[in-house]
C-alpha cells in the first residue's frame, strides 16, 4: 500500500548539476538564497501579525485592523517606521560587537531554515547529519544574545545576557535528548529520512508513550531556548527593562525581534518534522479512501498546518502564563526535564530494541 | 551636638566591603525611575550580588509636588481637588477623607443618603482599584493577558463613575458637607449590572492567575512580613492584614454606613506575597457584598447640606482623621488657627509612603524577580508616596 | 480606656508632660528631657502599647519661634490614639530620633528633615527624601521663599 517518496533537495540538484554547467549550480544556489530570504520576510511579517491577532483574541480585543484588510500590513508599516528610526550605539559600548550581534542572533535560525524539509521536493540542503546540525547550530544562537548583552555597556543587558546563557545552554540538553529519541526510532539523522520513516504513523504516538513525552519535553525546552514566555527571563521586560536588547533601537532591535520569531518557526518546524510527521499526510492504517483524500492536500500544506499548530500552542502559552523565576527555571531543567529526558531515552531504546510499535514499520 | 546629613552618593560609596575573600563583586543598579516596575516614577537603587539583592534603597520624590504646601494656601473645598492627585486609584476615598476631617472638625452634619452614597462609591472605587492592581500584577509577572482583563473591568466601573460624576480619574465628588452631584437615575440599575458582571469575572481571574502553578510558586513563602515587624514598619491596609493583623478602619472605627452593613475583614496567615495577593482577591468579594447590600437601600434626602459658596472655617485646634483606602490607612493631620478658611498645617499620612519602607526590610536576600513580585503585592501608587 | 484616663496615665509618667487642649485625639506635649524615654515607655507599657506610629510630622510656629514635632500613635492592642508633641527651637532644630523605637520613624523623620530642616540626633541615615540633595532651604517652613514660587492673589 505504501509508496516510496523520492526526496531531492536543492543542494542535491546543485551538486548533480556541477557536471552540466557551473551556471546551473550558481542558479540553484541563487534560488536557495532567494527562497530563504523570502521565507524569512514572509515569516517575519506573517508571524508577527499572527502573534498580534492571537494575543488580541486571548485578550478579548481586536488587534491590528486599520492597515489593510485585517491589519495585515501593520507589520510592514512598523518595519518602515523602525527603518527610519535612529540607530543608537551607547556611549562606551563595544561598537563593532554591538552592531554585529543582531545579525549573529538572526543567522542561527536562518541557517536551520535551510535544512528543514518543507515538502518532498522543498528542501534546500538535505544534510546527512541533520539532527546534529540542528542541535549544533541551534546552540550557537546564544552567542548573539550574549554578545548583544555584553557589548551594550549596560548592567541590565549584561544580567539578561548572563541569564540567557545559563538558560539556553541548559535547555539545549533536554531538547537534544528529546531529538535523540526520534533518531533512535527512525535510525537516521537525515531529516528527510526521519520524515520518510513516519509514513505509517507519526512518532508522537507511534512510539508508545515515549514519543509523546519526548514531544512534550522538546516543546517545553524549545520554548525556553527561544526565550518566550513563560521562560523569557533574559528579556523579562518588567524585571530587566528589556534585558539583552535594552540598548538596541530601530532596525537592530527588530533584528532581535525577527530572530525570535524565526526561531519560533524553526522550533515548531522541527517539532513538526520530527514528531508530527513533517510533510507526511495524516493516514489511518488501511482506510485507503480516507488516505487518498488526505493525499490530495499538498505536502507543504501539511507541513505548514503542523508547524503553525505548534506555533499556536507556543503563542497560547505565551499569552496565558506568568514568567518563571530564574532559579525555578533551572530547577525545572536540572531536576525534572533532564532526568525525565534520560529515563525517556532509556525506555525508548528498550522499545526500539523490542520493536514495540503501535504501527509496525512496513518494511521490517 | 552635631548632626551629620548625608547625600545619596555618600551612602552608595560607604558600602562596606565583603569580609569573605571569595565573595563576588557587588554592584549597584538603578531600578527606575524609568523602569516598567516603577509604576510612575520610583527610583530604587539595588545593591546586587549576581542576581541576589543585598540592599534596597528607595529614592522617591520624582513626583513630589509639594501638596502639603499647596494645601496651606487652599480652602478646604479646594483641598479636595488635591487629594484626587495623590492616590489616584482611591480618589473618592481620599475625597471622603477631607470631607470627613472637615465635617468632624467644623461640626457639619450630613444625612444618611450622603453617607450611603459615599460608602457605595468608596467600595466601587476599591473594587476598581483592586481590579487594576490585579491586572498590573499580572503584567509585572509577565502575564499580559491579565493586564487587559483588569483594564477591561476597570473601564466598566470607570464608565459607571463617569455617568454620575463626569470624571473618570480625578473625581472631586465627595465634598465637605455632602456630594458634588446627586447620583444619576441610571446609577442603581447600572451598578447592579456591573456587580453581576464582576462576580463572574473575578472567578475568571482566579482561573487565569490564582490557579496558575507558576504564580503560586512565585508568590508562596516569598517576602514574608511578620505581624510585629509589619506594625513596627507602619504598614496598614491589605499588607498588614495579610500578615494576620485585623486592622481595618471600616470595622474598628466605622465611618459612613460601614457600621450597618455586613462584611468580613480578610486576614492572611503567613504574610507572604501570596497572602497579600489573595487578601485582595477576597476583599473584592467583600466589597461586592457591601455594594449589593447598599444598592437597594439608598435613603431619600438632599445630597448636599451646605451651600457651595458658604465658607467653611474650622475651629482652632488640631485634628487627626483616618480612612481606609484601597491601600491602607490614609490620614490627615490638620492644624487650624480658627480664623481663616485655610488650614495652618495640613499633613497627609499616606499608606503607600509607609508601606514602601517595609519593602526595603523584606527584600534583601531575595532575587531581582522576587522584588518584582514583592512590589506588585504591595500595590504602590507613586504619587501618593511623593505627595 | 477613655481619653481622660489615658492622658492621666501619660501625665503621671513624668514631670512637665502637659495636656494639649482642643485636639480631637488625646494629645500631650512632652519636654525635651526624657523625650526618647517617654516614647519608649509609651510603646512598651502594658496599659498603653502604642505599637503603631501612624505619622510623624512637624508644625512651624514662627511667632513662637519653634517647631512642634508631632507623633500620632495608635495601639493595635488596645485601639487608642495619642498625639505626643515636642517643641524645639527654630534656631537649633535638633531632636532625638525615634527610629530605634518605631522603624517607620526612620522615613517619617527623613521627610520632616527634608521639608522642615529638623535635624535628628543619632538618626541612622539622615538625608533628603523627596527633594534633591543639593536643594537649598526647607519648603514647608512658613518663611520659605523660592524665586519660582507663585504668590497667590488675595481674593477680596
Amino acid at each position: 500500500m505504501s509508496k516510496t517518496f523520492y526526496i531531492e533537495s536543492i543542494s542535491d540538484r546543485a551538486a548533480r548539476s556541477l557536471d552540466v554547467s557551473i551556471w546551473w549550480t550558481l542558479g540553484h544556489l541563487a534560488i536557495a538564497l532567494l527562497t530563504v530570504s523570502l521565507l524569512v520576510v514572509f515569516l517575519g511579517f506573517g508571524l508577527i501579525w499572527l502573534e498580534r491577532k492571537i494575543a488580541a483574541h486571548f485578550q478579548c480585543r481586536l488587534g491590528p485592523n486599520r492597515v489593510g484588510p485585517f491589519g495585515i500590513f501593520q507589520t510592514l508599516m512598523d518595519t518602515i517606521k523602525l527603518l527610519l528610526k535612529e540607530d543608537i550605539v551607547p556611549f562606551r559600548a563595544d561598537k563593532v560587537l554591538h552592531l554585529f550581534a543582531p545579525f549573529l542572533a538572526l543567522a542561527t535560525p536562518v541557517l536551520i531554515l535551510g535544512v528543514i524539509p518543507y515538502g518532498p521536493l522543498q528542501q534546500i540542503a538535505d544534510v546527512s547529519i541533520g539532527v546534529l546540525f540542528v542541535s549544533a547550530v541551534g546552540g550557537f544562537g546564544v552567542m548573539g544574545i550574549l554578545v548583544g548583552g555584553w557589548s551594550s555597556n549596560n548592567k541590565w543587558s549584561t544580567i539578561g545576557a548572563m541569564r540567557a546563557g545559563a538558560q539556553i545552554i541548559s535547555y539545549e540538553l533536554s531538547a537534544t535528548l528529546a531529538l535523540l529519541v526520534i533518531v533512535l526510532f527512525s535510525g537516521s539523522m537525515k531529516l528527510s529520512e526521519i520524515v520518510a520513516s513516519q509514513q505509517d504513523g507519526w512518532w508522537v504516538w507511534r512510539a508508545p508513550g515515549v514519543g509523546f513525552l519526548a514531544f512534550s519535553i522538546y516543546l517545553i525546552s524549545s520554548t525556553a531556548e527561544i526565550n518566550r514566555l513563560p521562560f523569557d527571563i533574559p528579556e523579562g521586560e518588567s524585571e530587566l527593562a528589556a534585558g539583552f536588547h535594552t540598548e538596541y533601537s530601530g532596525m537592530r532591535f527588530s533584528m532581535f525581534f525577527l530572530a525570535e520569531f524565526i526561531n519560533m518557526f524553526v522550533a515548531a518546524g522541527l517539532a513538526a518534522t520530527l514528531f508530527l510527521g513533517g510533510w507526511m499526510p495524516f493516514h489511518i492504517g488501511d482506510w485507503s479512501s480516507f488516505n487518498a483524500v488526505m493525499d490530495l492536500i499538498p505536502p507543504v500544506a501539511w507541513f505548514s498546518m503542523k508547524a503553525f499548530f505548534v506555533i499556536f500552542v507556543i503563542m497560547w502559552v505565551r499569552w496565558t502564563f506568568p514568567r518563571l523565576r530564574v532559579d525555578q527555571l533551572m530547577h525545572l531543567e536540572w531536576r525534572f526535564l533532564l532526568p525525565i529526558g534520560f529515563a525517556n531515552l532509556i525506555v525508548a531504546s528498550l522499545i526500539a530494541l523490542t520493536n514495540l510499535y503501535f504501527f509496525p514499520l512496513a518494511g521490517r | 551636638m552635631a548632626v551629620t546629613v548625608r547625600n545619596l552618593d555618600e551612602v552608595l560609596q560607604s558600602t562596606p566591603a565583603s569580609e569573605n575573600p571569595l565573595a563576588t563583586e557587588e554592584y549597584f543598579v538603578n531600578m527606575g525611575p524609568q523602569h516598567p516596575i516603577a509604576h510612575g516614577s520610583l527610583r530604587i537603587v539595588l545593591r546586587l550580588d549576581g542576581e541576589t539583592v543585598k540592599e534596597v534603597i528607595p529614592v522617591p520624590g520624582f513626583v513630589h509636588r509639594g501638596v502639603e504646601k499647596i494645601c496651606e494656601n487652599f480652602t478646604y473645598r479646594q483641598i479636595v481637588t488635591m487629594t484626587d492627585r495623590l492616590d489616584y486609584l482611591s480618589a473618592l476615598m481620599n475625597n471622603w477623607l477631607v470631607a470627613k476631617t472637615v465635617e468632624k472638625a467644623a461640626g457639619i452634619e450630613t444625612n444618611s443618603r450622603i453617607e450611603t452614597i459615599r460608602t457605595l462609591m468608596a467600595e466601587l472605587q476599591r473594587l476598581q482599584s483592586h481590579v487594576l492592581w490585579w491586572g498590573v500584577l499580572g503584567m509585572d509577572l509577565g502575564a499580559a493577558t491579565a493586564f487587559m482583563y483588569g483594564f477591561r473591568e476597570r473601564e466598566i466601573i470607570s464608565e459607571l463613575f463617569e455617568e454620575t460624576i463626569g470624571a473618570r480619574l480625578t473625581m472631586n465628588y465627595i465634598q465637605p458637607g455632602g456630594l458634588m452631584y446627586d447620583i444619576h437615575p441610571n446609577f442603581v440599575s447600572r451598578a447592579k449590572k456591573v456587580i453581576k458582571h464582576l462576580k463572574r469575572v473575578i472567578g475568571e481571574y482566579e482561573t487565569l492567575l490564582s490557579n496558575n502553578i507558576i504564580l503560586q510558586e512565585r508568590f508562596r513563602m516569598v517576602g514574608i512580613l511578620s505581624p510585629e515587624r509589619g506594625i513596627a514598619l507602619g504598614c496598614t491596609g491589605p499588607v498588614i492584614r495579610a500578615s494576620g493583623v485585623p486592622y481595618d478602619l471600616r470595622k474598628i472605627e466605622p465611618y459612613g454606613v460601614y457600621g450597618d452593613v455586613d462584611f468580613n475583614v480578610v486576614i492572611g496567615q503567613r504574610g507572604d506575597c501570596w497572602d497579600r495577593y489573595y487578601v485582595r482577591m477576597i476583599e473584592m468579594h467583600e466589597s461586592i457584598r457591601i455594594v449589593e447590600q447598599l444598592l437597594d437601600n439608598i435613603p431619600m434626602g438632599p445630597y448636599m447640606t451646605l451651600r457651595y459658596n458658604m465658607p467653611i472655617v474650622v475651629p482652632k485646634g488640631r485634628y487627626y482623621e483616618q480612612i481606609e483606602t484601597a491601600r491602607g490607612a490614609m490620614g490627615v493631620f490638620l492644624v487650624s488657627d480658627g480664623e481663616s478658611e485655610k488650614p495652618y498645617r495640613w499633613h497627609f499620612r499616606s499608606p503607600n509612603f509607609n508601606n514602601l519602607w517595609a519593602v526595603t526590610e523584606i527584600t534583601p536576600g531575595w532575587r531581582i524577580a522576587d522584588i518584582i513580585a514583592i512590589l506588585s503585592s504591595f500595590d504602590l501608587v507613586i504619587p501618593d508616596i511623593d505627595r | 480606656m477613655d481619653a481622660a484616663s489615658l492622658i492621666e496615665i501619660v501625665i503621671a509618667h513624668g514631670p512637665h508632660i502637659v495636656r494639649v487642649e482642643s485636639s480631637n485625639v488625646p494629645a500631650v506635649s512632652a519636654p525635651r528631657e526624657g523625650y526618647a524615654d517617654l516614647l519608649q515607655w509609651l510603646r512598651d507599657d502594658e496599659r498603653l502599647r502604642f505599637d503603631l506610629l501612624l505619622t510623624h510630622t512637624a508644625i512651624d510656629w514662627p511667632d513662637r519661634d519653634c517647631f512642634e514635632l508631632v507623633n500620632v500613635l495608635y495601639s493595635t492592642v488596645h485601639g487608642h490614639y495619642l498625639t505626643v508633641s515636642l517643641e524645639i527651637p527654630r534656631s537649633n532644630p535638633i531632636a532625638p530620633t525615634a527610629s530605634f523605637i518605631w522603624p517607620i520613624a526612620h522615613w517619617q523623620e527623613r521627610e520632616a528633615y527634608d521639608l522642615f530642616g529638623v535635624l535628628y540626633d543619632n538618626h541612622p541615615d539622615l538625608r533628603r527624601l523627596f527633594l534633591e540633595d543639593d536643594w537649598v532651604g526647607f519648603p514647608l517652613r512658613k518663611d520659605y521663599r523660592d524665586e519660582y514660587m507663585l504668590e497667590r492673589p488675595v481674593w477680596p
